[in-house]
């Protein structure tokens, strides 16, 4: 069995975990990041994709508010380039109260959000799509946040500093020696290889799964309570700014322009299991109702995909109540020494994909604490910008077919939906051996657009099979796999467009390729509408 | 409510269908074909535009969007980018010529016999290719010297011809104004010669061209003004045209392209405009067309031109066509000439038009027929230039069949 030796540990590796990662690296530490799935596989990778201005907090949870109002303009310097400057409307809907918008309005002033009413007409020629009975409309700076970007900037980075950062490895035990959580062993689900990581501080970053992670330290119970949230993403951009409702938290009350999509979002309700997050007929339907009363014609629009994320919430659920909107947003940081008198082992949860960067910073300066590191290591993520957003320009929508455009003549389009070209995808897989088009698609965007993978699928197996010299069996698994994957999110919201699209691909693979009967690893069964 | 041309690419399954009849992209590889430009593109751009290039390569034959089994406006999403496009990048000096028909004809007009000669001169066409881009060997229209609203006017005081009481107004368009001023007159003596009256109250440009060169704000207001000089004293009668581009712009195309839905008079004017051969046929539908043909003893070539197709019509012309006696008429094979209004026109892109062109100026050499009727004016140009034979609006065989004189 290897075995390796390093200060920290980070365990999750989702926007926290990453954060908390670059941040330890960054002061000087030998620090390893383990995540069972690929990086953002989690709740990063399944939010909306709002950079929060904190105007959504600004009422009912202020302290959420002035965290995210501070970050958002930290991130803006430091990660640009995986933001896109959207801008942010909270409109008063005709189901709103008017008056709202009042104490939205102090809040924002409380909590230093930044924020400017204007008017009603301004709001709908910036927005045409936008309800045309809204009352009251108000600017602040909500922006879109592409996670995957912002996660493997902050990989790509930690790297830089001398992390090390190991997908594909659960944690199946917590190493113990007497008082003190002295590193983990962890099982490659890959090869199934086991590795131990001996770590003088060991770092629950899992988010919705910390309460898990816990019990296997053999901590007290960490009371966290995984919050399912649902998102649309519809086929295109319906608003090109983020639309949110002026009222106080509510199921389906945004709309946030991210890439090449619109995205409606989001319920919320306690789940046991953040690995068990169905998704309801009745709550498509509720989004789509909602959405309906933002943008008229929305039910008439095209629904891309549907998926359901476990936010993170931490403290006690008031009893007898099923919403866990009451719970605060804010972070929370557990030092096991102190709470349990359990050395080497720190919990981080909470919080919010925006507030990623202040929670790694408070969690590195307790590391520091702890390790008696010797004098301070001040923090530099408020400073030092993450690769490719040295220049601080804001990413746009546009830039990838701008890239296309450069390379007409030259290079195949294998995605024809999210203009991944065949070259692009080369790369992508020489940079990181996987056999798991999943993989390639967090990171390109591959088989994201309108035909789920419909048209590219096929194109990229073949081009994987050459490159990665898969043989058949391994290389049908992967096209099989990726279906599945696909269809997962689809089939909840086939109607419409849609639907015609899915009865397209379904002859594509079905009729055309009779994939159900290729020789695969395990015989994945693949939905069809017929 | 958001707009509907975009909204449409919500329909896109990508079954490629348009790709596969897209005239442009089956010859060139500068033009990645609609469904990149269209539905796909359109995703990646914001309303303020985007730098995509390639959009300029579409000729706007509107193919794409008359054979998509989902109803995606195809042509309409690429000719907004590429009004984007040249907005962002700024129209050259050339196509805001080539978007002026009116313009030039006014100032053409009075030095025709000077005029043609210079547009006819290889080493001038030459010199100006160089200095606007303007292909030297492209096809240009020729200035009759004198324009037709001028003929039109003496007409209408003078002219007393046997009516059945009804009336349409005419709409000419810049090229019968211009340089085809006979063919106005045969398109009102056919009428006339059916009992129709012909009102020709005083117009100007569609504004085709404008859009097509991304000139949207004129465009605008051209089509605007057209609407309301056609409008003016109609009274409500139909509208013919005999440009089919320019008659398809003013049935629908301008409103949707350039988002005039809310212009009232627009509407009202698009939804009683006719292409004189489908107000023919219908004419024959009523049994109100004279069907007393000559015989006339011709091989003809019916090319039905792209934007005829985007009048959704069928084929009135060929039906027509097929009334006159020992007339044969053989059907074009080809989707395209390759001129697209004047898309064939401009030095890069004239050798695409050509070789989009080729399939019907082959059946052309091969045929070999007396001429070549088509409704488009600027393919008639292309065919004429490219084949060297006669070609003709279908309007004037018919004018020939019931014995008129000019």
């Amino acid at each position: 069995m290897e075995s390796i030796e390093t200060e920290v540990l980070v365990v999750g590796g989702g926007a926290t975990g990453l954060g908390v990662a670059r941040d330890a690296a960054m002061r000087g530490f030998a620090t390893v990041l383990v995540e069972r799935k690929d990086l953002a596989e989690g709740t990063t990778g399944r939010y909306h994709g709002l950079l929060h201005s904190g105007g959504r907090y600004a009422v009912k949870d202020p302290r959420a508010a002035r965290e995210c109002a501070a970050e958002n303009a930290i991130l803006r310097r430091v990660a640009a380039d995986s933001i896109e400057d959207t801008g942010g409307l909270f409109v008063t809907t005709p189901w709103d109260d008017v008056t709202f918008g009042d104490r939205f309005l102090a809040g924002c002033a409380d909590t230093g959000v930044g924020v400017e009413e204007i008017d009603v007409a301004d709001a709908l020629r910036r927005e045409p799509a936008v309800n045309a009975g809204i009352r009251r409309a108000f600017l602040v700076a909500d922006a879109s946040m592409d996670a995957w970007k912002l996660v493997w900037a902050c990989a790509r980075s930690a790297e830089q500093h001398g992390a090390r950062i190991l997908t594909y490895r659960r944690v199946v035990e917590v190493l113990r020696a007497a008082d003190t959580v002295a590193g983990v062993v962890v099982v490659d689900s890959r090869s199934d290889e086991e590795m131990t990581i001996h770590a003088r501080m060991t770092v629950n970053a899992t988010g919705a799964w910390a309460g898990q992670l816990a019990a296997l330290a053999g901590c007290r119970p960490v009371e966290v309570v995984p919050g399912k949230g649902i998102m649309i993403a519809m086929n295109h951009r319906i608003v090109n700014t983020v639309v949110n409702r002026c009222t106080m938290p509510s199921d389906g009350d945004i709309i946030v322009p991210i890439r090449t999509v619109s995205v409606v979002g989001t319920t919320d309700s306690p789940v046991a299991d953040p690995d068990q997050l169905e998704v309801t007929q009745a709550e498509v339907d509720h989004m789509l109702d909602e959405g309906e009363k933002l943008v008229p014609g929305f039910r008439h629009a095209r629904a891309l995909r549907v998926w359901a994320g476990a936010r993170p919430l931490f403290g006690a659920r008031p009893p007898g109540d099923d919403d866990t909107r009451d719970i605060t947003r804010a972070h929370a940081l557990i030092d096991h020494a102190e709470r349990d008198g359990i050395g080497g082992f720190v919990t981080i949860t909470g919080g919010k994909a925006t507030t990623f960067r202040l929670m790694a910073e408070e969690t590195v300066d307790l590391v520091c604490r702890a390790l008696d590191a010797g004098g301070p290591r001040p923090c530099r993520t408020a400073v030092e910008a993450l690769p490719d957003s040295e220049p601080g320009a804001y990413y746009s929508v546009g830039s990838r077919l701008a890239r296309r455009e450069a390379h007409l003549l030259d290079d195949q389009l294998v995605c024809e939906c999210e203009l991944v070209s065949r070259q692009t995808l080369e790369e992508a897989v020489e940079r990181r051996p996987t056999a798991n088009l999943d993989d390639v698609r967090r990171a390109l965007r591959l088989g994201m657009g309108p035909c789920q993978g419909g048209f590219c699928t096929y194109r990229a197996t073949g081009i994987f099979h050459r490159l990665e010299r898969l043989d058949q069996v391994t290389a049908n698994t992967a096209l099989l796999d990726f279906l599945q994957e696909r269809w997962k999110g689809v089939h909840p919201i086939l109607y419409g467009d849609q639907l015609r699209q899915a009865r397209l691909d379904d002859w594509i693979y079905q009729g055309l390729m009779d994939v159900e009967h290729l020789p695969a690893v395990a015989a994945a069964a693949i939905g069809s509408v017929a | 409510m958001e707009d509907l041309i975009r909204a449409s690419l919500d329909h896109c399954i990508k079954c490629t269908i348009c790709e596969t009849v897209c005239p442009v992209a089956q010859v060139t590889p500068l033009f990645p074909g609609p469904k990149y430009e269209g539905p796909q593109a359109e995703r990646f751009r914001l309303p303020s535009g985007s730098a995509d290039a390639s959009v300029d390569y579409c000729s706007g034959c509107g193919l794409c969007t008359q054979v998509c089994p989902q109803g995606v406006k195809i042509a309409e999403i690429n000719s907004r980018a590429r009004a984007h496009f040249k907005a962002q990048k700024g129209v050259s000096v050339r196509d805001r010529i080539l978007a002026r028909p009116g313009l030039t004809g006014r100032l053409g007009t009075p030095v025709a016999p000077l005029a043609n000669r210079v547009m006819a001169n290889g080493t001038a066409r030459r010199l100006m290719e160089k200095a606007v881009g303007v292909h030297h060997a492209a096809p240009v229209p020729v200035y009759a010297g004198h324009s037709f609203q001028r003929w039109a006017r003496h007409h209408e005081r003078h002219a007393s011809p046997r009516l059945d009481g009804r009336s349409v107004v005419y709409f000419h368009g810049c090229s019968v104004n211009w340089f085809e001023p006979d063919l106005g007159r045969m398109v009102v003596a056919v009428l006339e010669h059916n009992g129709v009256e012909v009102k020709m109250p005083r117009q100007d440009c569609c504004g085709l061209p404008l859009q097509s060169n991304g000139l949207f704000d004129a465009a605008r207001r051209a089509l605007g003004r057209l609407a309301r000089d056609l409008s003016a004293g109609s009274a409500g009668h139909a509208v013919v045209a005999s440009s089919t581009s320019c008659g398809v712009m003013l049935k629908r195309e301008g409103r949707e392209i350039l988002g005039l839905d809310d212009d009232e008079t627009l509407r009202a004017v698009g939804a009683r405009t006719f292409d004189v051969c489908e107000y023919l046929l219908d004419l024959h539908g009523q049994g109100l067309l004279d069907t007393g043909f000559r015989p006339l003893p011709l091989t003809v070539i019916y090319h039905a031109a792209c934007q005829q197709r985007g009048h959704s019509m069928g084929t009135p012309a060929l039906e027509l066509l097929r009334l006159v006696p020992e007339l044969e008429v053989i059907r074009s094979e080809a989707d395209c000439c390759g001129m697209a209004g004047t898309y064939g026109l401009k030095k890069e892109k004239y050798d695409i038009g050509m070789a989009v062109g080729e399939r019907l100026f082959e059946q052309v050499r091969r045929v070999g027929p007396d001429a070549v009727a088509c409704d488009g004016e600027t393919c008639r140009w292309q065919i004429t230039k490219a084949t060297g034979r006669a070609s003709v609006h279908p309007v004037e065989l018919l004018f020939r069949a019931y014995g008129l004189e000019l």
